[in-house]
């Protein structure tokens, strides 16, 4: 018995061997899984990141099932997407958790760069993983936003008509930047096609490729944690960060019990609430597209609100494309901007915890200003808001230089 | 500082609460308080739309033998009793009437109705079917309070009967001048159980989709707390 064992495992190692030879596999596992070692004091707001990849995988997945049955033609788009909903077995399920999957995308990457603010985790040595993530976050919105359109509804057609025309507001090249990303001179079945291209292989490819940038970056330099503290500065005689536990079994098991929960709330939305009250799933996309009807309010997908806010808080239609993109581009910037000697929010002074209050106040009013129409109080409101959230950026040089800080301890709490 | 963090707080609170308030603004509709669960209305509904719809209005992605199977019928009934214009029962409902038609009789033709209860929702179709008057400048002799303008004759009048509007400083009153073969009650019943049917349409999975979400709930929650207890083992060591 004993024999047979022992037997079995020099059989594996041996193939083991004969694969490390040709394929660093052990020494890869070793360096990114087993040991490749993290604080062991994260707490929730470390399980974004692991989430978002959850969301990745979701939707990679269902998309290539929904691509076996969509067609992409102005003709027959919005049929096929109901031939998904009625007729493919288990198609339903498939494309809500491809719809569900797309808010919540944004939503697990919204806390995540969060949690990138909260503990500065851009800070010196992450600029790059920062910088890289922000990549990621723009090529995700143009990845949501071409995949909106597919449907073919009301409002995937409206939406996009308002969305691309904003870059007609550029000047000189404008107009003829519109008519390259439309591939007409309005949206159409040749924009459909293009769109879907760009959303089912372009995007995904330059996607997948920028979040295994961004991991190989973190792992470089090694997690942030809620102290902000370099955990590689304390090490025991092996080498090994005192502070830090392996990723493989620790991290894993926990970020397995965060995973189930958040697949319990996903699935909750899936099953009793995939159009979300009309925010995840909006009414007018249940009517086939109509370009000689435009619906009474053309509102973007929320995630797209605050931006949206902010492009109709400016009066000027360039002046209003400038702020949107500003707002986009600027928290690029967060680790040259940042100018405090700690990390954390946990021992930052009182101008700072206010800045970030105030920030993300802005960030969801704005928001919801983006679902209101723009008149009234809401212009008003949606210009005060904006003049914070951009405050927040271009006065951090000045508030987080002169805001008092508190002594880091040594090691992590 | 803690008051400035307040007013932000209560303007906050202030904007959500306005989204209420825009939404109240829109043409205030009646609750159509029907109930999906309730098969033998959806029946009766279904009877309702082929007998009072299907002539001018297509649901052309609901297929005949999905609704035999989700609505307890038998493929016999299906086609004695709901196909008037298909002969298998893997169609889809489609009417009878030419687009073109249908175009040159009402200036549009009829809308299709599959998602027409998710598009609009079946408060707003449950209003609109009862909020037809007497308007003798329009072409078919009514108009709605609902969806003014609309080209739709009132199909629903021989049942309904007539109403007419005493607006009244700009507000819709509708009164019932003439009573049709039912009562307003029966009436009511009448489009409840039409509007459960259109709403199925929207939706055929909707009921099937409920169920499975409990089970995956349960599912996952025996799987959490199976994970909750691995990493506890699993972290007792670090200190």
């Amino acid at each position: 018995m004993v024999n047979k064992e022992n037997k079995q495992a020099e059989s594996s190692s041996k193939l083991l061997d004969w694969i490390d030879q040709r394929f660093p596999y052990t020494e890869t596992m070793k360096q990114h899984i087993t040991e490749y070692y993290a604080s062991k004091n994260f707490n929730i707001w470390y399980v974004f990141g692991v989430l978002a990849m959850v969301v990745l995988v979701i939707q990679l997945f269902t998309g290539i099932f929904l691509t076996m049955n969509y067609k992409p033609s102005a003709a027959d788009a919005f049929s096929s997407v109901e031939y998904i909903m009625r007729d493919v077995e288990w198609g339903w399920l498939i494309r809500y958790m491809h719809s569900t999957g797309a808010s919540f995308f944004f939503i697990v990457v919204y806390l995540h760069m969060f949690r990138a603010m909260l503990y500065g985790s851009y800070k010196k040595p992450r600029e790059l993983i920062w910088i890289i993530g922000m990549l990621i976050f723009i090529v995700l919105m143009a990845e949501a936003f071409a995949g909106y359109l597919l449907p073919w509804g009301q409002m995937s057609y409206w939406g996009a008509q308002v969305i691309i025309s904003i870059f007609g507001a550029i000047p000189f090249i404008g107009e003829a930047l519109v008519e390259i990303i439309r591939g007409d001179y309005s949206i159409s079945d040749i924009t459909l096609n293009r769109f879907f291209a760009l959303h089912v292989i372009a995007l995904p490819l330059a996607l997948v490729a920028l979040i295994f940038v961004h991991i190989v970056a973190l792992h470089e330099v090694g997690s942030n944690n809620p102290d902000g503290i370099e955990i590689k500065e304390h090490k025991d005689h092996n080498g090994i960060p005192i502070d830090g536990v392996a990723f493989h079994p620790y991290h894993t098991s926990k970020d397995l019990v965060a995973i189930i929960i958040f697949l319990m709330i996903f699935s909750f939305v899936v099953f009793f609430a995939p159009d979300m009250g009309g925010y995840f799933l909006e009414y007018a996309n249940f009517e086939k597209a109509n370009p000689t009807a435009t619906p009474e309010h053309i509102v973007p997908v929320w995630y797209f609100t605050p931006f949206y806010a902010l492009l109709r808080a400016v009066p000027d239609k360039l002046g209003g494309a400038i702020a949107m993109g500003l707002a986009v581009i600027l928290p690029l910037f967060l680790p040259w901007l940042d100018r405090a000697k700690v990390k954390s929010i946990r021992y930052r002074g009182w101008i700072y915890k206010t800045a970030l209050t105030s920030f993300v106040i802005s960030f969801v009013s704005l928001g919801v200003l983006g679902v209101l129409p723009a008149e009234g109080i809401y212009i008003s409101l949606a210009r005060f808001f904006g003049f914070i959230y951009f405050a927040f950026f271009i006065l951090m040089p000045y508030y987080s230089k002169i805001d008092k800080t508190k002594p880091v301890p040594n090691r992590v709490t | 500082m803690k008051n400035i963090i307040k007013k932000l707080l209560i303007s906050v609170a202030a904007l959500i609460f306005s989204i209420n308030v825009f939404a109240a603004t829109e043409q205030s509709l009646l609750v159509a308080n029907n109930n999906p669960h309730d098969v033998e209305s959806l029946q009766r509904g279904a009877r309702n739309f082929m007998n009072y719809c299907s002539g001018c209005h297509s649901a052309e992605y609901v297929r005949y033998e999905v609704i035999a199977s989700d609505l307890g019928l038998s493929d016999q009934q299906v086609k004695e009793y709901l196909m008037f214009n298909a002969q298998q029962t893997f169609e889809t409902i489609n009417t009878s009437m030419l687009e073109v038609d249908a175009a040159g009789w009402f200036g549009q033709a009829p809308p299709d109705l599959s998602l027409m209860a998710r598009a609009k929702g079946t408060d707003y179709i449950y209003t609109f079917l009862k909020s037809f008057y007497i308007d003798k400048s329009s072409p078919t002799g009514v108009d709605n309070v609902v969806l003014a303008g609309t080209s739709m004759p009132n199909v629903l009048w021989e049942l309904q009967g007539h109403q007419v509007n005493l607006e009244e400083d700009g507000i819709n009153h509708l009164e019932l001048e003439i009573q049709g073969k039912m009562s307003p009650e029966e009436f009511d019943f009448f489009l409840r159980d039409t509007v459960n049917f259109l709403e199925y349409m929207s939706e055929p999975i909707r009921n099937a989709r409920r169920a499975l979400g409990i089970k995956v709930l349960f599912f996952l929650a025996f799987f959490l707390s199976l994970a909750y207890f691995l990493k506890k083992e699993i972290w007792k060591d670090v200190k």
